[in-house]
Formats: structure tokens, sequence, C-alpha cells
């Protein structure tokens, strides 16, 4: 069986997810020999729960990703994690933006669910918070936690950084390619010290 | 030669380049948007493009161009192939001269349409050839083989990518180069003129030419049979994608055939594949197409060939197949053991991210304000096909019917014809209203029919990624042209009681509708408001919280997406407002307000 790699990158609309999985796939055109990537158009985008499929090796068939085989989940919200959580192979990895978006008060107010995290752990999934809104903020744009959230997954794939760069030079606006080169070099940092810490604990 | 990652839509237009095609016309719809927008997009210089006003002009703005000896291609969904249908089915008989290739993009599942049909249906039907793609990499090579065929054969043809094939991104080599294509120009000629003594002809010659056609679709590339056994699996479009992928994941083998021209049925090819065979499981979506077919060959041949499928309920009926399904079906077909790594289907209730309108939509307020005006009163409200189909949502729920494009201005007749004591509401936004609303305008004018028309002006075609349409006066040539105004049209064709609103004048908006539902005959508000994705949006509102009784009106009123309550404080998400100004309207005790006060 030819090795694929497959990820989901998902969130709520608005959030960036199909701007990351365009970067994403890029990159990976540029380094692997098939990649195939889709996500949900139309109704479902307005306002709604987004969900990416990508999938890059030698041989690639399907542009979605059979559920329970996804090797990395890249949840731009907390409880999106859990929706499509059934994608993710056994002990696989969770990459989760450290925040919640309130699902849209249509007429009656339902709270946040609690204990999202403590939920996917005890399912055995690896995870990883990535507080990249707040990084965001601090870096004085919140529209480029996306590229953040990118930054940490590039850490986990092996796609070579000056592929990533590039793509980012050619698919970011001139007047924002700065702020969003420095938070993927952010995202990058956060990563790497996730895996360490990662590594240390185990 | 250079290789792109391109989605689906895109390589179908690229492809459509590279095949000489001349002339391009659609009207939008999701999933096959995106194919007449690239071919605008990336025109070389002399390719004719145009978002046409319905399907329907875009066939037949595409077969004059064809007569005159060009190629050709018109692009819609599955159901605008419904409004189409009049001129293609004539066109069958009457033939083209340039290639015509009429993509229609079927959406199993569906994602975002009204029906599961299926277009490989509507070429028995139509006796019209149909191609079906995939992947986009083949849909990109496979578009140029669609129009040489439509020439060597003299037929339009239809091409009809799914979903997962339109909206797949893959990286494909793409050939920059551009085939020469010369347009004869229209010879006068009495084959251009449909009559029933041609139409018998032609009916003849379709009988006699289609098996030609599907003898030479048997050596077609994309079709084939592969691998050996007693047990086969046959299937086409995306589904021989997911039948790769279960077949390589789980190491199954076994006869494998893949049609790629669905009509007319390439016979000689399913020969080949039911030889020898004991049992055939058929993975395909929509509808039992090949299944259908190959239970026809094995009784025809007196085949002992088992088909199992969707009619054996084998297969699910309705929705799409993915990976997942179709391979467990291979796995219980071919009697393969349980891989170890699968996850269970998770199981939280997880809150519901239900699609919304906007916050700041136009539509939002437009509706709310009939509501408002309607209290208490018996009021249907008859809807259509738009983003605005969302306002049948709570809290609005101001949609009590859909049914298809421009069917609520005359669903809305019907049901005053038997209950004329209430009001009947007809909401229709504005390229719906320009499609196939305006006949039913007439109709009610003419049969004087009391209804109330609702025309939700938002000046663009948002659903499917705002494209201009025939109010917004521009073309996807890039010229400007002029805009044709809905005011005048209802004027003309007789509407004696029009008004136009501004829609977040909440009061004013109001006190036009009650006017408005209390006169006989027909009567017309044109809701007048652009649709945020296409203005800068206005500075946030915010919530006064020492005026805040946090009574909820607000968000129990609009279900506006960016009203929420934090830490039990009703308050606005600065990031999603658009300072429609709508909600503080609506508040009771004068708690929000804009950044001016």
């Amino acid at each position: 069986m030819a090795q694929v790699t497959n990820i989901l990158l998902c969130g709520v609309g608005g959030q960036g997810v199909l701007l990351a999985s365009e970067v994403l796939a890029l990159v990976a055109a540029e380094e692997k020999a098939e990649v195939k990537q889709t996500e949900v158009h139309g109704v479902a985008q307005r306002g709604g729960s987004v969900v990416s499929h990508l999938r890059f090796g030698d041989k690639v068939f399907s542009p979605t990703v059979r559920t329970g085989t996804g090797d990395i989940l890249v949840a731009f919200e907390k409880l999106e994690a859990v929706r499509y959580g059934h994608y993710v192979k056994p002990g696989g990895l969770m990459l989760i933006n450290d925040v919640e978006v309130m699902p849209g008060q249509i007429g009656e107010y339902k709270p946040y669910p609690t204990g999202i995290n403590e939920f996917l752990h005890k399912k055995g999934f690896t995870l990883q918070a990535i507080p990249a809104t707040a990084k965001a903020k601090e870096l004085g744009n919140p529209r480029v936690s996306s590229l953040i959230i990118l930054g940490a997954l590039s850490a986990h794939l092996d796609l070579s950084p000056e592929a990533w760069e590039r793509v980012i030079e050619r698919r970011i606006p001139a007047k924002l390619l700065e702020v969003n080169l420095k938070a993927f070099q952010a995202g990058v940092e956060i990563g790497k010290s996730m895996a360490q810490a990662a590594a240390a604990g185990a | 030669m250079k290789q792109e990652l391109l989605m689906g839509n895109q390589a179908i237009a690229l492809g459509a380049i590279h095949a000489g095609v001349g002339v391009v016309t659609g009207y939008p719809g999701t999933p096959s948007t995106e194919i007449l927008e690239t071919v605008a997009k990336r025109n070389p210089g002399n390719i004719y493009v145009e978002w046409s006003v319905n399907e329907k002009s875009a066939m037949e703005v595409a077969a004059g161009a064809t007569y005159a000896g060009i190629r050709t291609m018109v692009t819609m969904k599955q159901v605008g192939l419904n409004v189409a249908s009049d001129p293609i089915m004539s066109l069958a008989y009457i033939g083209v001269k340039g290639g015509m290739v009429v993509v229609v993009a079927d959406d199993p599942g569906p994602i975002s349409s009204q029906t599961e049909q299926d277009t490989r249906q509507f070429g028995i039907f139509s006796k019209i050839p149909v191609f079906d793609p995939s992947s986009p990499e083949e849909a990109y090579r496979m578009i140029e083989d669609a129009f040489d065929y439509s020439e060597k054969y003299n037929t339009p043809v239809l091409f009809r990518p799914t979903t997962r094939v339109c909206h797949a991104n893959a990286s494909i080599t793409v050939n920059d180069s551009r085939r020469v294509i010369k347009a004869e120009g229209f010879i006068k000629d009495s084959k251009w003129v449909i009559f029933p003594r041609l139409s018998y002809e032609s009916h003849m010659k379709i009988e006699k030419r289609n098996p030609v056609i599907a003898e030479d679709f048997f050596s077609y590339s994309y079709n084939k049979v592969t691998g050996h056994g007693k047990k086969g699996i046959a299937t086409g479009g995306v589904s021989y994608a997911y039948t790769k992928e279960a077949l390589s994941s789980l190491n199954g083998t076994g006869k494998l055939m893949k049609v790629a021209t669905p009509y007319p049925f390439p016979e000689k090819l399913a020969l080949e594949f039911l030889k020898d065979l004991d049992e055939v499981l058929v993975i395909e979506e929509l509808s039992p197409y090949l299944e259908k077919e190959l239970i026809y060959l094995c009784g025809k041949y007196q085949l002992p060939v088992k088909i199992k499928g969707k009619l054996t309920e084998d297969m699910p009926w309705a929705g799409e197949n993915t990976v997942k399904s179709v391979t467990e079906a291979v796995r219980n077909f071919l009697s393969l053991p349980y891989s170890q790594s699968e996850t269970k289907e998770i199981s939280i209730t997880l809150p519901d991210r239900d699609p919304v309108l906007c916050a700041g939509c136009p539509h939002r307020a437009s509706f709310y304000a009939v509501k408002r005006a309607m209290k208490g009163r018996k009021a249907v409200f008859s809807g259509d096909i738009g983003c605005y189909t969302l306002g049948n949502a709570k809290p609005l729920e101001m949609v009590d019917t859909c049914l298809c494009m421009g069917a609520g201005v005359t669903i809305a007749q019907g049901i005053h014809r038997v209950e004329p004591d209430g009001v009947n509401f007809a909401f229709i936004g504005d390229s719906t209203f320009f499609h196939t609303g305006i006949s039913g305008v007439i109709n009610a004018v003419t049969n004087e029919t009391d209804i109330v028309l609702a025309v939700l002006d938002n000046s663009t075609t948002a659903m499917t990624g705002n494209q201009p349409n025939p109010g917004t006066g521009q073309t996807m040539m890039g010229s400007i042209s002029q805009k044709i105004s809905i005011y005048n049209i209802l004027s003309a064709i007789g509407v004696k009681h029009i008004e136009r609103i501004n829609p977040f004048d909440l009061a004013k908006a109001q006190k036009a509708v009650t006017k408005m539902a209390d006169i006989k005959g027909v009567s017309a508000i044109i809701f007048e408001a652009p649709c945020i994705q296409i203005v800068k949006p206005a500075p946030a509102y915010k919530v006064y919280t020492e005026k805040c009784t946090n009574c909820e009106h607000c968000i129990k009123e609009l279900g506006c997406p960016a009203i929420v309550i934090e830490n039990e404080q009703v308050t606005i998400d600065s990031t999603l407002c658009n300072g429609c100004s709508i909600c503080s309207q609506v508040c009771p005790f004068g708690a929000i307000g804009g950044p001016e006060q």
C-alpha cells in the first residue's frame, strides 16, 4: 500500500481554514508526487462548520480521507475537533487552537460544551493545544492565526521550510506578507516546543 | 506544459480552453460555478464568456454559436439542466456543427441542491452521449475528448462531474497551447429548422448512430476492465477513486470495470467484464444506472451473473458514497477480514453550527419587517432559491415554501386560490427574479391574483459567491452594461403598487409592508440593500451593559450570529458585527448603539 499522509483541517467559516488548506496543498504539491484536497462549498460554508481533507504521497486516489485513518487533525476551533475526531486514526495527533467559538444562537441560548480536551484525551488521541489566537493578538493581527496554526503543523510534516516560504510569499498579498511570515515562524516555534515537551513527557 | 494545483472545475475550464472553445455560457450553481469563472479569468482573449440570465438562455446562446461552427461549452448544476431541457432535447435532434459540451455538475448527498437527480439518466432520455470523469486530472483531459466526439457525431454531449470531482484539488499537468478551431459561420440550411418530418428522420438517424458511438466507446481509453477472478466490481465517477482506495487499503483483488462513458453504454466493454464472473458489485452514486445496464445485458445474453447494488439493497439508495462506505462494501463483497485500525464514531452531543444569514445580512432585516407587519394576521410566506432560503430557520421562520428557481411567486398564487382570506407573500432574490421570476409575476397580474411580491434585491448572486446578474450591470467580458431595473420591469408588466424600501429602516419598512398587504391584486416591495459580502461593513455596534437587562429579546427575535452571550451578559462580537443597526432598533431598552452614540 502506497504511503499517503492524511490531514484534516477543520474550524468555523471565517477562521481561515480554507486559506490554510490551500497553502498546505500548494506546499505539498511542490514536494510530493500527488496531492488531493477537497472541502465542502456552498450552503455549508456560511457561519457553519468547515472541514478540509488533504492527502499527499506517491499515489492518491480519493480526495477525501477515510474515517479512522487521518494522521493529523488540525482544529481551528475546539469543539470542531470533536465533530471530526472520528476521521483520526487511533492515537493520532490533534492540533487544537485554544479558542472557543460559540455556535450561532438561533433564538435560544445553548452553553458551550465543557471538558472537550479531557474527552478527546480519554479517547486516546495525542493532543497539542496551540495558543494561535492569543499569539495572533500579540502580533497585532487576529487574522494571522491560521498561519500560526500552519507553522505549528509544519513541525510535524516533512515539507521543507523553503517550500513553505515560497508558497506563502506567492499566496499572501504583499502588504500582509511580513506579518504572515512572522506568524508562520511563531507557529513553527510553538510546534517545535510542543513536540519537545511531548518527547520529554514520553 | 506545467504543473498546477487545480480544482476540478478549474481543470475543466483549462481543458476546454486548450480544446479551442470559443463561446462559454452558463448560470451559476453549486458545484459548477467555478468552471465559467475560470474561463473568464484565464481567457486568452478570444473566448466569449457570459453568465446568461438562466440555463435555457445559456443553452440557446451556445446553440446559435455552434450552428455557426464554433466550439461551445455550457455550464450549470444538475437542476439547471431541468430549466435547459427544452432546448437541449430538441438540439439532440438538430445536432451541432462546432463541438458542444454541456457540463452538468451532479451533487450526490445532496450537499447544496434540491434533488439527487442523475444526469447519466438524462443521456438515455435525450439520447445524448455522457462523459463521467472520476478525478480532476481525468476531467482536464476528458473535456477535450468530449469536444472531439461531439464534432465526430454531430451531437451535443453531456459532461457530468460530481461535487467531489468539481471541488477536489489535484496537481495537474496543464498544456498551455490552444487548439485553433476556425468557425465557418452560419450557413443557411433547412436542417436548422425543427419540423415533425425532420424530427422523424433525425430520430431514426440517432437510433442508428448511438450503437456506433457505443462501439467507439469500447476502445475509449478511460473505459477499462482490469484484473481477473470470479467476482467483479463495476464503477464510475468518483466512486472509482474510492474503489481503488478501498482495494489498495484492503489488498483486495478482483475484476474491475470503470465506465467513463455511461451513455451510450459501452456494451462490448461490459461483456468483456461479465465474462466468467459469478458476481458483480456495482458501486455508483445517485441512480442504479450501471447496475440496470448490467442486468439488461445479463438478460439479453442470458449470462448467469448475479448483479448486486442499490436494487439488491447492498448499496444505499441515497446520499454520497465515501471511502469508508465503499471500503465496507468492498470488504463484505470480497469477504475480506476487518482491519484493526478503526476509530468509532465519537459520541458526544455537539451543538450544530447550522448555516445562518450573515451578521448584517439585509435579508434578515427584510424578513423581520414583514414578520412584524404581519404579526397576528393570517399570512403565508413563499420563498425561493438563494441565501434567503435560510430565512426559514428559527427565530425568523419566514420561509414556508421553497421548491425550485422562481417557484415562490407562483406557489403564492396557488395558495391564494385556496385561501383568499390570507395574505400571500412571495420572497425572491434579484438574480432569481431575472432567472425565472418575471414570468410568474406576469401570471399573477394577468390572472388578477392577490399577492405581495417581496424582491430581496442585494445587488448580487450571493449564494454562489457573488456573480453579476442583469441588475448589477457587469459582464464576464469585463465591460459595464446597462443595469436592468426591477422597478421598471414590474411597472411595465402592470404591477400598480411598487415601493422601494431600505430594509435597515425598520419602522418605515414595516409601515410599507402593512400598506402593501391590504392592496388588491399584485403589489410589490423591493427591499434594496447590498449583500454585506460586497460592501465595506459599517463600524460594529455595542451593548451598553448598564442599560441591558439581558432579556435576550435581540437574540430571540433576530438570530444574528454576532449577538452572543459571554459570561451571562448579552454582547456583540465586534469581529462579526457589520453595523447594520437592526438590533438597536429592536432593543426595547435602547441598550444597543452604534459608534456615534
